[in-house]
């Protein structure tokens, strides 16, 4: 029986070392997703088999109880909202990883197989539990339960002193004989309450990062957990996807040209713009319709979405209306900026919900050569990784950023919904260009204008 | 002999260190527009702290040690449910225009 446990555990290892490899291509990523799936299967049904198993009727329940509402809430969510479900399923991750330690530290477990275990136990429940509230406000900012960053007086400070108190009661519960139960319940208490501070100051623009950040974190709590219960599934799965996470991470950082030491500790995204030599000039505006016979009579448009379009849930007229382009015999191409949006790939997500092949979507560097041969770009609902300052103004917080250069295009038609700064708080030079036309109007409202111009024509 | 294998010392920092390259190696071979969907895809293979959860259930005698264990299931189950759901609705969406 032993030996079907760990055989079972060693194939899940291998389908999840497979199906992440898999994800990795367009071609074969939903069948990735598959492999895993079966992986998670075999091994927990592997893991009815322990020997001594307790409570196995409580299991059954827990199983089908989170089972059930994470099920019903993930084929409810919009494509829009996906980033923050990411965000709670993470963290219910974390608290899990958390729960574990908890359970090893108060039964003395954990202390009982040596000093070393023991500091795994503790480190994973940390970790675990951080992940877990911080994860919980990641979510709530994204929801718009929470809307406002908040930070108290000498906010890294306190953070800071809280994290030594944390540590010290941590090294006194690895090297006690038997922990006592008051002092594992204020460790884990602290840890959750840190995860809380660490993450209300930091703005809604930076939270993909964040999330990635927690996820990674999860995935180094489930690692360590994982050897403190001797489970080779478990230090498999954790420390791949801790590893695949941390990087990731650093990516998402590098792409908005930002340390993660300066999106966690700055509070930069949460500023709400108080840029006073910002760029003057008159914006010129123009009807959809106008603009829409404008490109139908061009011979390449690139299209530059960010979250306007998600908040507007436009992906669908937007294709429409490229459809209707392409009819015309005009080339068209979208140009994916590595932040647009809320997470890594949100555009590219959205898009392909609405049917757009991901081959005529291109990244930064494949395209950014291109703008300089477009007739015109339409930018939706984007603003600062179109933004020429980070280009030219070393005074702007965005400069050295790479962008999409956009004003390299004939022709600029920029949707926004009011005149207001993005994300940053930044004034954005582009709309106020010699050849940018601004498009007032709902993303999606205005792409309807755009198709019904196009019809009428 | 049990289920739990002995991994201390440098065994445990071997399969940790390998562990680890693996993790990096896949990502670093991901194009940007995969990258929301391998976030979810690595939030999903994390759910297997669903095993470690049902371990540490199925060992708690206290009831304390119950109550914590059934909560960590649960989390873990909507973690490994959830994680699996949402991914597999975005990777639905990944169509080429050939197809």
């Amino acid at each position: 029986m032993n030996f079907l446990i760990q055989a079972s555990y060693f194939a899940a290892a291998v389908l999840f070392i497979l199906g992440l490899k898999r994800m990795a291509s367009p071609r074969t990523a939903a069948s990735g997703i598959r492999w895993a799936g079966v992986g998670m299967v075999v091994a927990v049904l592997a893991t009815f088999f322990y020997p001594d198993l307790h409570n196995v009727g409580l299991m059954v329940v827990g199983i089908v109880v989170g089972g059930a509402l994470a099920w019903v809430s993930g084929k409810r969510v919009a494509m829009t909202d996906m980033p923050q479900m990411v965000a709670l399923y993470n963290g219910m991750g974390g608290g899990a990883a958390g729960a574990i330690a908890a359970v090893e530290l108060y039964s003395g477990n954990a202390v009982a197989h040596g000093t070393g275990i023991a500091a795994l136990a503790v480190l994973g429940g940390v970790i675990g539990a951080v992940s877990f509230s911080g994860s919980g406000i990641a979510f709530a900012k994204l929801q718009g339960w929470m809307k406002k960053s908040w930070s108290m007086p000498m906010h890294h400070i306190i953070n800071g002193i809280l994290f030594v108190f944390i540590v010290v009661i941590g090294i006194g519960l690895m090297t006690a004989e038997q922990p006592s139960p008051f002092w594992i319940t204020v460790f884990f208490l602290l840890a959750l309450f840190v995860g809380v501070t660490i993450t209300t100051p930091i703005g809604g623009a930076d939270m993909p990062v964040v999330i990635s950040l927690y996820n990674a974190l999860t995935g180094l709590a489930v690692g360590f957990e994982g050897f403190v219960l001797g489970n080779a599934a478990m230090i498999i799965a954790g420390t791949v996807v801790g590893a695949a996470g941390t990087l990731l991470t650093l990516l998402m950082a590098k792409a908005m040209n930002r340390s993660l030491a300066n999106v966690l500790f700055s509070g930069f995204g949460a500023d709400d713009g108080t840029e006073s030599d910002g760029p003057t000039g008159t914006m010129k505006s123009v009807e959809a319709s106008d603009a829409a016979i404008t490109m139908s009579y061009a011979a390449k448009v690139i299209i530059v979405p960010g979250y306007g379009m998600a908040v507007a849930q436009a992906q669908h007229k937007l294709w429409e209306f490229v459809q209707m382009l392409t009819k015309a015999d005009v080339e068209v191409k979208f140009a994916i900026h590595p932040v647009a949006g809320r997470m890594p790939g949100h555009m590219n997500v959205l898009l392909a919900e609405a049917g757009v092949p991901y081959d005529v979507i291109f990244d930064l560097d494949e395209i950014n050569e291109e703008f300089a041969q477009a007739d015109a770009a339409l930018v939706i609902g984007a603003n600062d990784v179109v933004n020429p300052a980070a280009r030219t103004n070393e005074s702007s917080p965005i400069y050295g950023m790479p962008i999409l250069n956009v004003d390299h295009a004939r022709e600029v038609f920029v949707i926004k919904r009011g005149k207001g700064t993005g994300f940053s708080g930044v004034e954005n030079e582009l709309f106020f260009g010699e050849n940018t036309q601004m498009v007032f109007g709902d993303a999606k409202e205005v792409c309807n204008s755009m198709v019904t111009g196009l019809k009428e024509l | 002999m049990t289920p739990e294998l002995a991994l201390t010392g440098f065994v445990a920092l071997y399969i940790f260190m390998l562990a680890a390259f693996t993790g990096y190696e896949i990502i670093g071979k991901v194009p940007a527009i995969l990258h929301t969907p391998l976030m979810s895809g690595s939030n999903f293979v994390h759910g297997i702290v669903l095993v470690g959860a049902m371990v540490a259930l199925g060992h708690a005698d206290t009831v304390v040690g119950q109550v914590i264990g059934f909560v960590g299931v649960v989390l873990a189950a909507g973690n490994a449910v959830g994680g699996y759901v949402v991914t597999e609705r975005m990777l639905e969406m990944f169509k080429s225009s050939k197809d």
